[in-house]
């Protein structure tokens, strides 16, 4: 699980350029005999045939993660960009980043210390005030190398430390992405819908059209989640914990989640003995809220893992925390069985 | 005589604890109500209550939602002091000492920490509930992460008018049923649905999957509206209780048809009903959901002018209620011609 997700945090997928991590999916699943289906918008829907189900379930784990879009190029070769997704500008100064297939490396620049008076060090510098060098010393160097329209990623490799601790880039969801994988490839024999979606960081896009053609009865989303146990973060704002296993949230700000379906998964922690830990927070969004509303109605689950920093190079997670996700959502899958 | 008082059903419906996403106690209320007056009442997926009362011509669908807004558990502190997140939009320097109570009876008071001041209170969750307990552990003898809450205030009758939390849209609820029993002995010439919305008040998401399921012609909200008339005079509104039904033409949700508004002004007339223009400035209602599921409705609202939407007490005239109900009931009668 853990090598898993070390590779899928490796591959590029900011918003609608997933081709990279779906590709590899898709090679998988195709190897284990499972029909994977692309639909219009990219999503990958995946039916792992197995015993007959009470009802039609699906997870659901989105592919793509959240980066850059290359805007302009300067007369001088420097890449201007636009955030994919909700990125703190805070965490990107200085940061190293790879544009497009080709990887050309590159860094996130801002006019120097030297450069800047007192009042404006002050400011949190705009994305319209950086650029990204990619060393090119002229517009037509760089375009040789990118052009308009391309996308940037984080350039951050999977690092184990500490205690049992995995810092990667994209987390967020390649941990969603990995449970699906090894739901399909040794999960319980049940019949169940995968889908790997699209467009999630950029407000939820590609779930909704993944739930109007499967039509779940019922959807588990298995997510990266903000952790806020950091010193600054008071009781009530630390929302979940890395280690202290798999995040139950009752709600988002795209769905509530039916309170039955919450309980029974609280209930299959339990009896199994799998670490869980209720969200204390609300906040941010998932495809659990396009899913439960694309036709005439989903029960929504989401099994979450804590994540430190989330949406930065440097995600920090609890790679103990992997197994208790994987876990909890293969007993549910299991308890499915007609 | 009906035998749906306005105020002894404002009290029954609000003797639960039922916010959004946690309507299951209210519907129960509900269908048992709706029942002897419909051919047949169930509950969707996300929980909707649908009364259905055939008819030969077009689906008509109406939409009252049953969730009202209130809070959920997110953290409870070592003196047992319980924070929340807002299930709707509850200002929370509007809500200070405002009693609650929880589904199990347990009861408290929301209250602004004394560190900060009521302009400090920009969100839910940096108030607090307490509930008279000395500890954590004594708190979650009682209360649990994910409980919900909801004011308990008083429902009571001041002159013409009715006191009570809730209004929004549980009136709206009430008004359905007494448009239900008034065509207890009519043939309706429409296929109409009485809904039982959930959900509206964090996105009007109950409707939306309803009218998925029931694809009708033409639907029609059914919720309360801001006045022109309180304290202060804003906002500047033309629309007043004890003006009468107020026919909807604008919201930020939707443009209402003007085919719908045309035929209910014209049904209001006929029948010599009481009536009155709404234009809202802000605000959305079930019937955008509606207007656009699918390959669209036509699309309108009948709205119940109402003071102090969102606080503890809401107020409404209860002629407004009876003419709102009487209008319900003969456009539900009389096939739709556009």
């Amino acid at each position: 699980m853990l090598e898993l997700v070390k590779k899928l945090c490796t591959l590029d997928g900011v918003s609608s350029f997933e081709d990279e991590v779906r590709d590899f999916i898709r090679a998988r699943v195709e190897a284990k005999g499972c029909e994977a289906f692309e639909d219009a918008m990219g999503n990958l829907i995946v039916h792992r045939p197995g015993k007959e189900a009470k009802q039609r379930v699906m997870f659901a784990a989105h592919m793509d993660e959240v980066g850059f879009i290359i805007t302009d190029i300067t007369e001088q070769g420097y890449l201007k960009f636009a955030p994919v997704g909700g990125i703190d500008t805070r965490v990107i100064i200085g940061k190293r980043v790879t544009v497009g297939e080709k990887r050309t490396p590159g860094v996130i620049g801002i006019k120097a210390v030297h450069l800047v008076n007192r009042e404006a060090r002050k400011v949190v510098p705009k994305p319209d005030d950086m650029y990204i060098d990619i060393g090119a010393d002229s517009k037509e160097e760089a375009r040789k190398l990118t052009e308009q329209g391309d996308y940037a990623a984080f350039d951050s490799m999977p690092v184990e430390f500490g205690d049992g601790m995995l810092k990667a880039r994209a987390i967020d969801d390649r941990i969603g992405c990995a449970t699906l994988l090894r739901l399909i490839e040794e999960g319980p024999d049940v019949d169940a819908w995968y889908a790997f979606t699209v467009q999630e960081e950029v407000g939820t896009r590609g779930a909704g059209p993944a739930s109007f053609r499967v039509r779940p009865d019922t959807a588990i989303v298995i997510e990266g989640t903000t952790a806020g146990d950091i010193p600054e973060a008071a009781e009530h704002e630390k929302v979940c914990r890395p280690g202290k296993g798999a995040v139950l949230p009752f709600m988002d700000n795209s769905a509530i989640y039916p309170p039955e379906l919450f309980e029974e998964l609280k209930g299959i922690a339990e009896k199994n003995g799998i670490n869980y830990q209720v969200k204390e927070y609300v906040s941010g969004g998932t495809d659990a809220g396009a899913i439960q509303r694309a036709h005439a109605g989903t029960r929504v689950a989401a099994i979450s893992a804590a994540v430190r920093y989330i949406h930065s190079p440097s995600c920090v997670a609890s790679i103990k925390d992997f197994e208790d996700i994987y876990r909890l959502a293969a007993e549910y899958l299991k308890g499915q069985v007609k | 005589m009906t035998k749906f008082d306005t105020i002894e059903t404002m009290k029954k419906v609000n003797s639960v604890v039922a916010p959004a996403g946690h309507e299951t106690p209210v519907a129960e209320i509900f269908m048992e109500l709706a029942r002897p007056f419909c051919d047949e009442v169930y509950r969707d997926v996300m929980g909707s209550v649908i009364a259905h009362k055939k008819g030969p011509g077009k689906k008509l669908m109406f939409s009252a939602h049953m969730d009202s807004i209130g809070f959920i558990v997110t953290h409870i502190d070592e003196k047992g002091f319980i924070r929340c997140h807002n299930l709707g939009g509850i200002r929370a320097a509007n809500v200070v000492g405002t009693p609650v109570k929880f589904a199990n009876g347990t009861r408290g008071v929301f209250l602004c920490p004394s560190d900060k001041t009521l302009t400090d209170l920009t969100r839910v969750s940096e108030g607090y509930i307490d509930i008279g307990a000395h500890s954590r552990e004594e708190a979650l003898e009682r209360v649990q992460v994910a409980d919900v809450a909801v004011y308990a205030t008083e429902t009571y009758q001041s002159g013409d008018m009715i006191f009570s939390p809730y209004l929004d849209d549980r009136i709206a609820g009430i008004i359905l049923l007494k448009a239900l029993e008034e065509l207890k002995d009519e043939k309706v010439e429409n296929d109409v649905y009485f809904v039982f919305s959930v959900q509206e008040e964090v996105g009007t998401r109950g409707a939306m999957t309803a009218a998925f399921a029931i694809e009708p012609y033409a639907g029609v909200a059914l919720d309360v509206t801001r006045t022109g008339d309180e304290l202060g005079g804003k906002p500047r509104m033309e629309c007043y209780v004890n003006g009468g039904a107020a026919i909807k033409v604008v919201d930020s949700s939707l443009v209402c048809s003007p085919a719908l508004v045309a035929a209910m002004k014209d049904c209001a007339k006929e029948n010599k009903i009481k009536w009155q223009i709404e234009v809202l400035e802000a605000g959305g209602t079930d019937a955008g959901s509606i207007q656009r599921s699918r390959s669209g409705a036509y699309a309108g609202c009948i709205s119940i002018p109402t003071r102090y939407i969102h606080s503890p007490q809401e107020s409404c005239s209860l002629s407004d209620v009876e003419d709102c109900a009487h209008l319900a009931a003969a456009f539900a009668k009389k096939a739709l011609t556009f």
